[in-house]
């Protein structure tokens, strides 16, 4: 599968909120294949301090229309120039990068787990699934209510359950302590979140012999293998996160 | 048609643009961009003889116009260089050139005495300017009689091009390429990564887990560029220029500083097409200018 750098047009720009956009985009040449959990890198105009390209997750893909969306949070400069893009911008993409996260096996019961900015690559994720055939669950963590964002998307796939850190939305407190969690037999958990986050669901994981993937955001120069700044300690060593990764199988981190 | 092949001793690179080490992995990962063999060389990831995991994370930040890395020599050690990568790149139809370190003298020989007997690898870069490892590397290249008795020891058993990769972090850069071209070395590249460190004041920690680390990338351009101008009228070795080359012009201000060839590095981290646009941005600045050989104007500000 070859990778490419493309500029993209920006076809719509939807603000969620102060800080957290879905960016549209499309692609003149036609979308090549994107896998759920895979990433592109952004580069950043008009700044020294964007001197690297970005990663971001893939968060939907839309290929009758060409169309690839980007869930950005805005944590700095580079974010924050990519809130405010407008329509017909354009914006330089390095893509497709990364590994996939794995199918499940036939009659898994399956959970995917999100925070924050996290949640991006779950929704493509969960499209995907539910074009198996699959019933995907949704767990998604939010701080409070002002940062409850695409609900009404992930509840077109499937269940989702929420939990807020102060109880505005959903289930006070964080992911691993919802109810649905002891409901709910799973046999394989998707998470993307902030990292002790992902330590706390990959802690879980392990107490109940649960399978579980986590897509990692390790800082990264390149995306694409060449520069080895990326890495995640492994059972096999240190693996590149951006070509081995982004999702690992929680029993090959070193956690 | 204008001609871009220069020389190192009698070795013949077809163009003068070359990738620098441990920016471009063995070659194959530039493949989904380009055709790697349409470059002068490639300096492949620096090797060590014996396996390396490299630094802990973090290894990177991100600094204005630049990058801060301190990989380490992450590599997979000459063995399963010979075994598995070799057999690949030796298939390139351009020049493969390892980038060669060690802890000791005696690592620096017996490995490159065993790359010595790649019949498909035409020289070494010996690096003796890593800064991001606790043994050898810069400890070598910023200490004049260190980096005389490596460089001696290596052209002793090593028969090929031998190409020194210079620190700038030294107060006289030009005294260590005097001493490898005393030595017999047949080039020298610089720069090598400034020493600098970043601190994130959020975790109040500095941003690398080495604390320091290698500046690269635009920022160190006009450092670098002024050491390849320094040497370049110091030695008769040819020099191969680098340090945050971005574009065509930025090569291009090094040829006519004295570089005889130069390699891009921090520069396809952002565009993996990088070499080859500068490579393009050359030969038209040269055809537009009316050269018909890239030795027209390598040294041009040293001619008179």
């Amino acid at each position: 599968m070859g990778k490419r750098v493309e500029n993209l047009k920006v076809i719509d720009n939807k603000h969620l909120t102060e800080d957290f956009c879905v960016l549209e985009l499309r692609s003149e040449l036609g979308l090549p294949a994107l896998l759920p959990g895979q990433f592109v890198q952004v580069k950043v105009e008009g700044s020294p301090e964007t001197f690297l390209r970005r990663p971001v997750s893939v968060h939907d893909v839309d290929y009758s229309e060409n169309k690839l969306s980007l869930l950005i949070q805005v944590l700095g400069k580079g974010t924050e120039t990519l809130y405010k893009l407008d329509k017909g911008d354009c914006l330089n993409l390095l893509y497709p990068l990364g590994n996939s996260f794995s199918d499940p096996l036939q009659g898994e019961s399956v959970l995917l787990v999100g925070g924050g900015t996290g949640i991006a690559p779950l929704l493509y994720l969960g499209k995907y699934l539910k074009n198996k055939g699959l019933r995907p669950v949704f767990l998604l963590g939010f701080r409070n209510l002002s940062r409850v964002i695409l609900t009404e998307e992930f509840n077109s796939l499937g269940d989702v359950y929420i939990t807020t850190e102060d109880g505005s939305v959903g289930e006070k407190g964080y992911v691993t302590d919802h109810s649905v969690l002891s409901k709910i037999i799973f046999n394989r958990i998707y998470c993307c979140g902030p990292d002790a986050m992902m330590h706390a669901v990959a802690g879980f994981c392990k107490n109940k012999n649960i399978n579980c993937e986590v897509s990692l955001e390790n800082l990264m120069a390149c995306g694409f293998g060449i520069c080895l700044c990326c890495i995640a300690e492994t059972t096999r060593g240190n693996l590149c996160t951006c070509t081995d990764g982004p999702v690992f199988n929680t029993k090959d981190l070193k956690w | 048609m204008v001609n871009l092949s220069v020389n190192i001793g009698e070795l013949r690179f077809k163009n003068p643009v070359l990738t620098a080490s441990g920016t471009c992995g063995y070659g194959p990962e530039l493949e989904d961009f380009f055709d790697v063999s349409s470059l002068g060389g490639i300096v492949v990831k620096g090797t060590t003889l014996e396996p390396r995991e490299g630094n802990q994370y973090p290894r990177m930040a991100e600094t204005p116009s630049g990058m801060l890395n301190a990989v380490g020599l992450q590599n997979k050690g000459i063995e399963y260089f010979e075994k598995h990568i070799y057999p690949v790149i030796a298939k390139y139809n351009t020049h493969v050139i390892i980038n060669v370190n060690g802890n000791t003298i005696d690592d620096y020989v017996a490995l490159s005495e065993r790359i010595n007997k790649l019949d498909k690898i035409p020289a070494i870069e010996l690096n003796i300017s890593c800064p991001n490892v606790k043994r050898g590397g810069m400890i070598f290249g910023t200490n004049p009689d260190s980096a005389r008795d490596v460089i001696r020891a290596v052209r002793a058993v090593y028969k090929k091009k031998l190409i020194i990769k210079l620190s700038p972090n030294v107060t006289n850069i030009v005294d260590f390429a005097r001493i490898a071209e005393e030595e017999g070395a047949d080039s020298v590249s610089l720069v090598n990564t400034l020493l600098g460190m970043a601190v994130d004041i959020n975790r109040m920690k500095p941003s690398l887990s080495t604390v320091t680390g290698g500046l690269s990338g635009p920022a160190i351009k006009p450092v670098a560029l002024r050491m390849v101008w320094q040497v370049s009228r110091a030695v008769k070795i040819p020099v191969i220029g680098m340090g945050g080359i971005m574009t065509a012009s930025d090569a291009i201000e090094f040829f006519l500083a004295g570089a005889t060839a130069v390699q891009i590095g921090t520069a396809t981290f952002i565009n993996p097409m990088a070499p080859v646009r500068i490579l393009e941005g050359i030969e038209k600045y040269l055809a537009d200018k009316h050269f018909s050989d890239i030795s027209e104007i390598i040294g041009f500000l040293n001619r008179n």
